[in-house]
């Protein structure tokens, strides 16, 4: 870049015979137009240097115009476009030139694809706060009345963003102008415009007087919260958090919760789903006491609503809404109110509602403590151990450390195991492949007693299973169980049975101890690995099965930097010098390549 | 094939006006797409009015083959459907056997001139002798319209699709296959929601398909499915997120008397439509058009005859296969009357208040500009009168399966093999 002209000069500043300098912005500004939409991209993403380059003057009158109606192109370059307009002001000669982005960023607000128009969207936001205010009403303002009351609902879907942005800043007379835009564009008539004002609803809220605010969007809000479109309906439920916060508790009682009510029953499941997934946000939003009368019966209606995906969204939400009751009398209303739903959950019929119960139902017991735990919600977990759905299961099995902090795992055990077991054969793979992940993390609760005794075996069965992908997961299993248990123990429990593989007459098993020792070396340490793990692999140099030899090549140079300077060149060299020779090329080559890497070459 | 002359991959497969009526959609079986747009007001041409003229063409899908199945996937399109407008372009969906497609078509007029590497006829200039940069003008040029994919939403159909629809919440649309249904919405892509599914877990016990499937025009959570059975089922997407209970299921009793062999092959719907109001919705089978009121579902209000003389003909139409033609029907823009096909190139029209029918022909002869249609007449009996025409002399081969109702003035779109007929109403 150097050379170019900076910010400031004028036309034909970097002009002079032939400066070299300019050679790489010309190329710049020709590839905006190749063919090759990485190049087009490429320009884009460096429009800052060409707009340096053509300095403020020509950026706004030359450069502008022509992106402004370069909207033709693909979505990635429309996109890079918006993104750079939202830090142009210093190119185009800062705070009092900012309105001349307006134009281009203008007509990307009103593409079809939605992810631009967002874009454009963000930009202009960014670049209405450098406006000053008589700017702000001189050209922005304009703009977002521009755009409200266009003809394609695409820019008046993009105008519901900029309100909130203007209108602090606008004079009293032009707030009410902007009040009455967003209020029609409340009630335009295509869904995708009232979809668009009801996501912004809350944050125009936050933006407005209280007063304009009880007088005018909360009857908005109330209006699209009876929409016809069920689309419509649920986006007011988010707007429902936002508008809350601002109310104080009677305003709330009178204005807000009969909507409210209203949509947790509402006719359509996508409305009630909408309630149930932002129902820790609206808790927080209502208060203690709005919750108390109010949410909680709501809630209990969600937990046994007709609608199995309504019903796991609330069950998802059980424990953040334990969390956030107030302290006092929480155990209580829990125990009362929420723990006979839950009970019911348990044996749902639809096994994604049981599944998201069993994702955070441990959560509870650290909020009731030993007593209850015990007594509640210990059945619970049992029964949830045998669901016939893996998922269920797996997720209780996953969050057992809630549960250990509270009243140990030993509770669980006789229950656990079976589980486990069942588990850890399961006909699908990636079931098999879940619970060994949390291998480690069990025989760190369990203890090395219990796991020697019930579930070492499990986790050598797995090294011989059928599924690549779990015999690999069991190696790094045994792995992660040797940093938990030490050294002594791999020595006494796991090294010699994965050393009997080396001579089992499948190839693939036979490569599975080769893969054990790779993992399990660096934990296990020089000693073992020298005299018990390194005879091995050399005697498995002689395989007959080119794929085992040239994994031992492998092996060797991975276990290498282990081994001391005496094993390496007596022992270690010979053989893959041997190997080196093999007819095999692969062989060969890994065995060359462990040669150079081992520095024995 | 006695369409002797007529490219298998020119024959019409569908027509579809846009929402304001100006633009008109055809799709056929070699896979492209044809947009029509009407001239608007002319001076030097006064009559060019309403004259429908190509606007662009574009190839929608190519034959694939389904290398797991080893299944020749055909590249005929099955369906358009527009999409409500939302900028200056215009958009629309077409569809072949598996794969939906999201076109948009756009016009540009303007043109960037001027580059710094090489002069305006192309020549390169030397690198070392720029001494000022340009920056591309933009120069109007003669129109180009263009059309270009943007989503192509794949592999969510084990069966043919027959019909998608675009819902009211300009949002979200529905494909729906011979056993199934999914939901998409318009921006994704890579999953769909299955609403409806009928497989059954044993396909011997499979009795009946899914024929056609419909949006509701204005509320957003009601669509209805059609079945080979005669029977359409209306769901409420607001009550279960899978709708595989109905909430309304419209069935006319069977009249014993009329009973036979076929009775099960003619009962079954092939295309329903709601009425632009959203009150009724229409059904085709194969003899008949019903109207039905969402409001009744024991009977249609209206049972319209499209070519009933042809029901002593069944076992003949039955091994040339005919009896299986998927004909569709349309609803005028004011709902006041309904439009279906027939054979011989005839089509036919039902006023819905003065309950008069008309049999209309679409052929070259009376096709000229200006010229009207003068009704058709088939008769069975053994004298035949001037100007009627004999059932035994009805070409089966030329049938007009696919036809279109501009959405606000009597303009209609008749696609007969591969050439298509624009009509209207006399302009004064």
């Amino acid at each position: 870049m150097a050379g170019a002209a900076g910010p400031g000069t004028g036309p034909g500043a970097a002009g002079g015979d032939g400066d070299d300098s300019l050679y790489p912005i010309a190329v710049l500004i020709d590839e905006l137009r190749n063919e090759d939409v990485q190049l087009r991209l490429n320009s884009i993403k460096k429009l800052s240097t060409i707009a340096l380059a053509l300095g403020v003057e020509r950026t706004r009158t030359e450069l502008l115009p022509f992106l402004t109606d370069t909207i033709y192109d693909e979505d990635e370059v429309l996109l890079a476009l918006a993104e750079q307009l939202g830090n142009f002001t210093g190119l185009v000669g800062g705070p009092d030139f900012a309105h001349c982005l307006l134009p281009p960023l203008e007509s990307l607000a009103t593409v079809e694809e939605t992810v631009v128009r967002d874009k454009a969207v963000e930009s202009l936001r960014q670049i209405s706060q450098e406006h000053t205010p008589i700017a702000l009403e001189a050209h922005f303002v304009p703009l977002v009345k521009r755009l409200a009351s266009g003809d394609w609902f695409t820019s008046r879907t993009s105008a519901c963003g900029l309100f909130s942005v203007c209108y602090p800043r606008a004079s009293n007379a032009v707030k009410a102008e902007i009040r009455q835009h967003f209020r029609s564009l409340c009630s335009d008539d295509t869904p995708m415009v009232r979809r668009a004002a009801a996501s912004k609803l809350g944050e125009f809220a936050k933006v407005l007087e209280l007063d304009s605010v009880k007088s005018e969007i909360v009857p908005l809000f109330t209006n699209l919260a009876s929409d016809e479109q069920d689309s419509v309906r649920l986006l007011a439920v988010e707007a429902c958090v936002s508008i809350a916060q601002l109310l104080s508790q009677e305003d709330l009682e009178a204005l807000v919760m009969p909507t409210l009510r209203q949509a947790a029953e509402d006719k359509s499941w996508r409305v009630r789903y909408m309630v149930a997934d932002k129902f820790s946000e609206l808790q927080k939003a209502v208060g203690p006491k709005i919750t108390l009368n109010d949410l909680i019966p709501a809630f209990q209606n969600l937990l046994k609503d007709c609608e199995a995906e309504v019903r796991a969204a609330a069950a998802h939400k059980v424990k953040e809404l334990c969390e956030n009751l107030p302290p006092e009398g929480r155990e209580t209303i829990i125990m009362n109110q929420i723990l006979p739903f839950i009970k019911e959950l348990v044996s749902d019929t639809n096994q994604h509602v049981k599944s998201a119960l069993a994702s955070v139902i441990m959560g509870l017991s650290t909020i009731l403590g030993k007593e209850n735990t015990i007594e509640h919600l210990l059945p619970l977990f049992l029964a949830q151990l045998k669901d016939e759905c893996p998922e269920v299961r797996l997720n209780i099995i996953s969050n057992l450390d809630c549960v250990n902090e509270v009243i140990g795992i030993r509770q669980l055990s006789q229950s656990l195991l079976p589980a486990i077991v069942e588990l850890a054969e399961d006909a699908k793979w990636r079931v098999r492949l879940a619970i060994i992940e949390y291998m480690p993390l069990l025989a760190g609760q369990l203890g090395v007693q219990f796991f020697d005794e019930k579930l070492n075996s499990l986790c050598m069965a797995w090294l011989v299973d059928h599924v690549y992908a779990i015999r690999e997961a069991a190696t790094n299993n045994l792995m992660k169980l040797v940093k938990k248990f030490g050294t002594e123990w791999a020595q006494n429990t796991i090294v010699p049975k994965v050393l009997v593989m080396a001579s089992d007459p499948n190839y693939l098993h036979r490569m599975t101890t080769l893969f054990c020792i790779n993992a399990l070396s660096e934990a296990c340490g020089q000693e073992i690995t020298t005299k018990q793990m390194l005879p091995i692999v050399l005697k498995m140099a002689g395989d007959q099965v080119a794929n085992v030899r040239f994994n031992v090549a492998k092996s060797l140079q991975k276990i290498g930097p282990i081994l001391d300077t005496d094993a390496l060149q007596e022992e270690v060299k010979p053989v893959l010098q041997k190997l080196g020779q093999d007819e095999d090329v692969d062989v060969k080559y890994f065995a060359q390549e462990a040669l150079s890497v081992l520095a024995l070459a | 094939m006695s369409n002797s002359g007529v490219s298998l991959a020119d024959i019409i497969s569908t027509v579809e006006f846009n929402y304001s009526g100006d633009l008109l959609a055809t799709g056929d079986k070699g896979g492209r797409v044809v947009i029509f747009q009407r001239e608007q007001e002319n001076k030097s041409r006064p009559h060019s009015r309403g004259e429908y003229n190509v606007y662009s063409t574009f190839q929608s899908h190519e034959p694939e083959f389904d290398y797991l199945k080893s299944l020749e996937i055909e590249e005929k399109i099955n369906k358009i459907r527009w999409l409500p407008q939302q900028n200056a372009a215009h958009f629309l969906l077409s569809t072949n056997d598996k794969t939906i497609k999201l076109w948009k078509i756009s016009e540009r007029d303007k043109r960037a001139e001027g580059y710094n590497l090489k002069d305006e006829d192309g020549r390169l200039r030397d690198p070392f002798r720029i001494t000022a940069l340009r920056v591309p003008k933009l120069k109007p040029m003669d129109l180009m319209v263009e059309a270009s994919p943007r989503r192509i939403f794949a592999n969510a159909h084990t069966y043919h699709i027959n019909s998608i629809s675009v819902n009211s919440d300009h949002e979200t649309y529905l494909s729906a296959d011979d056993l199934r249904i999914n939901l998409w919405h318009l921006e994704i892509t890579d999953r769909s929601f299955n609403i409806v599914d009928i497989k059954p877990v044993n396909m011997e016990e499979l009795t009946e398909v899914i024929t056609a499937a419909e949006f509701h025009p204005h509320q957003c959570n009601v669509f209805v499915y059609s079945s080979s059975k005669g029977t359409v089922r209306l769901c409420d997407m607001r009550s279960s997120a899978l709708c595989d209970r109905h909430s309304k299921f419209f069935e006319e009793p069977e009249d014993p008397s009329s009973r036979s062999f076929f009775s099960e092959i003619i009962s079954s719907i092939s295309d329903v439509k709601f009425s632009h109001s959203g009150r009724y919705m229409m059904t085709r089978d194969y003899l008949s058009v019903k109207v039905w009121d969402l409001n009744m579902e024991s009977r249609p209000v209206e049972t319209h005859q499209v070519h009933e003389y042809l029901r002593s003909k069944l076992c003949s139409l039955y091994e040339n296969d005919c009896i299986f033609d998927k004909f569709e029907c349309c609803w005028s823009g004011s709902d006041s009357a309904i439009m279906t096909g027939s054979y011989n190139n005839f089509f036919r029209m039902f006023d819905r208040n003065t309950r008069r029918d008309v049999t209309l022909e679409a052929s070259r002869e009376n096709s000229k500009p200006r010229a009207s249609l003068k009704p058709r007449k088939v008769c069975t009996g053994g004298k035949r009168k001037k100007d009627e025409i004999s059932v035994d002399s009805l070409d089966f081969n030329k049938k007009i399966l696919h036809t279109a109702w501009h959405p606000a003035e009597n303009i209609i779109a008749v696609a007969a093999t591969n050439n298509l007929y624009i009509f209207q109403d006399k302009v004064n």
